[in-house]
């Protein structure tokens, strides 16, 4: 699509602490666009919980973000071990995290209904041992 | 004129046009152009890290001096408490407090009683569960203006309270009616300030229309005289009326201890003010009800205005609270309600967006997203811009051109000279 601004980024699997960097850089540019603050903030808190969920679970991945004058469109793409069951990992306070990641504050449980919260439409394709897409869309109210 | 006041000003005189100010600005508001740097007033929150930074001290802030205390017939010096963490061997503020007489003041009122005023206030309204938490500090006027540019989702976090500085204006001013019978205007209110960021908040304040303070003069500027006046007092008057609580304003988590509960988060320095903000804004921080922010590394103490290390002045601090009351200062019936701001806090949408017309705002980006994938990104600074990205910027804004890149001019003139060459 012409009009609208396409963002791709990386997302490293191998530092924890980087998890966040792309939801920022998006942040910063929904900012400079003028944006709707409360799509903004939609975006930045869906955006990063998915990030850190490539990280904990998948090894990282990729984002692309399809910014358009009244919507924002994310697609959050791994080769992670994929999520068997879908209802139960949309179920509040579910969660697979492993320990390490849980006493830094993570794996709550609340990640993908975060997400779903926070996003207007939500889709998962997901295949056990190839991967997983997220697609979201979140809308200017 | 420009509509913005600002305490922080450029000497253009000692300016050399490096880059040290353009790297350190917080809010990117500086640019060098012509050799000079050039502050952008829209932008600029007066925290004052360009004043700290300037190896050529090229950096200013325009502050009151002592002389203009005789234009008033009756003047009331209200020190910040940081102030008293300035000097050697203190063992009363009261020493500070008559010294300040002794310059020509007729009374002083401490800032520190106020904040006892604004710290009973608060957990006041914590306590009515009234305010959206986490309730963010209002009391470093250079963190309410970042806010206030940087941050639409939090401008509503912001305690709607007036900062001490403010409030113990209006009571000194108060008082100082009551007790001579003149009129308002031949009052003076003096605020001793360690910062540019509350010079610009009495000139143009973000709460309300006027403030009841006439002037801010440098703790740096009085300090010479004062040091004189405080070596030489015959008596030592009982002026001090502060807590211990009040005065522990002047170093960072001061204001937080103040609220008396355990859910509260201070972060100083103006960079680590920023990480906190970005993480409310994303809702990271979770099950904190207070937060204290202070612009300035150690808090007030830390203060561009001080002369001290702001280190050995929170040391003196703690000495000075040890043997005094926590708080000495109350709340009247409805006092509150007269320190609630008398404006709101509105996101200035204007200062970082490229376009008010979305579509030309993502037709600028996108261009602009191009012109950076060309830059270096080395982000040296020597295009006059802070980063390759801000350039890309002022690029698609028509205040920069490619060139000024001097990456981008060495590529160019290559250029010419290989076509040039082949033509001979």
């Amino acid at each position: 699509m012409s009009n609208a601004i396409h963002l791709h980024y990386e997302v490293s699997g191998e530092d924890f602490t980087r998890a966040g960097e792309a939801s920022g850089a998006v942040k910063k540019r929904l900012k400079s666009l003028g944006y709707d603050p409360d799509a903004i903030r939609r975006v930045a808190i869906a955006m990063y919980e998915a990030e850190i969920n490539m990280v904990i679970h998948a090894d990282g991945g990729f984002c692309d973000v399809d910014i358009y004058p009244d919507r924002v469109e994310i697609l959050l793409s791994d080769h992670g071990p994929g999520i068997p069951d879908v209802d139960k990992a949309m179920q509040e306070g579910f969660s697979t995290a492993p320990d390490n990641v849980r006493s830094l504050g993570f794996g709550a449980g609340m990640g993908l209904p975060n997400i779903k919260k926070y996003s207007d439409e939500m889709r998962i394709e997901t295949t056990i041992g190839v991967g997983t897409n997220l697609y979201l869309t979140v809308k200017v109210k | 004129m420009s509509k913005y006041f600002h305490s922080v000003q450029l000497d253009a005189d000692r300016c050399c046009g490096c880059t040290n100010c353009l790297k350190r600005c917080p809010t990117e508001a500086i640019r060098v152009h012509d050799g000079k740097a050039k502050i952008l007033s829209e932008r600029c929150i007066d925290c004052g890290e360009c004043i700290r930074i300037c190896p050529h001290h090229a950096k200013k802030a325009n502050s009151a001096t002592l002389e203009e205390i005789k234009g008033f017939d009756y003047t009331v010096a209200i020190p910040a408490p940081a102030l008293f963490g300035q000097f050697n061997h203190l063992d009363s503020i009261d020493i500070v407090l008559t010294g300040l007489k002794k310059l020509g003041f007729d009374d002083v009122f401490e800032v520190s009683r106020a904040a006892e005023l604004v710290s009973e206030a608060t957990r006041k309204m914590i306590k009515e569960d009234k305010l959206k938490k986490p309730i963010i500090s209002s009391a470093c006027p250079a963190v309410v203006r970042l806010i206030k540019i940087r941050f639409p989702e939090l401008c509503e976090n912001v305690m709607p309270l007036m900062a001490p500085i403010e409030v113990a204006a209006r009571i000194a001013r108060r008082e100082a009616i009551a007790k001579t019978g003149l009129k308002s205007e031949q009052i003076g209110v003096f605020f001793i300030t360690p910062c540019p960021a509350k010079v610009t908040e009495i000139h143009s304040p973000n709460y309300t229309e006027k403030s009841a303070c006439d002037g801010a003069i440098a703790v740096s500027k009085i300090y010479p005289e004062l040091t004189q006046a405080m070596d030489h007092l015959t008596e030592i008057e009982p002026l001090g009326h502060s807590g211990l609580m009040g005065i522990g304003w002047a170093t960072s988590g001061g204001e937080a201890a103040a609220m008396l509960g355990n859910k509260y988060l201070a972060a100083d320095g103006i960079e680590n003010v920023i990480r906190v903000l970005e993480e409310l804004e994303d809702e990271h921080i979770r099950g904190v009800d207070f937060i204290e922010l202070n612009a300035c590394s150690g808090g007030c103490v830390g203060g561009v205005l001080n002369v001290e290390n702001p280190y050995v002045a929170q040391a003196r601090i703690q000495n000075l609270r040890k043997f005094l009351p926590v708080s000495l200062n109350h709340l009247d019936d409805d006092q509150l309600e007269r320190m609630l701001w008398e404006n709101e806090l509105d996101y200035d949408a204007d200062i970082f967006r490229l376009d008010s017309d979305i579509s030309k705002a993502m037709e600028m980006m996108s261009q602009m997203e191009d012109i950076f994938a060309g830059l270096p990104h080395l982000d040296c600074g020597s295009c006059g811009a802070p980063t390759c990205r801000a350039l890309a910027e002022d690029i698609v804004r028509g205040k920069a051109k490619e060139t000024d890149c001097i990456f981008k001019l060495r590529a160019k003139i290559q250029n010419v000279y290989d076509q040039l060459k082949n033509t001979i």
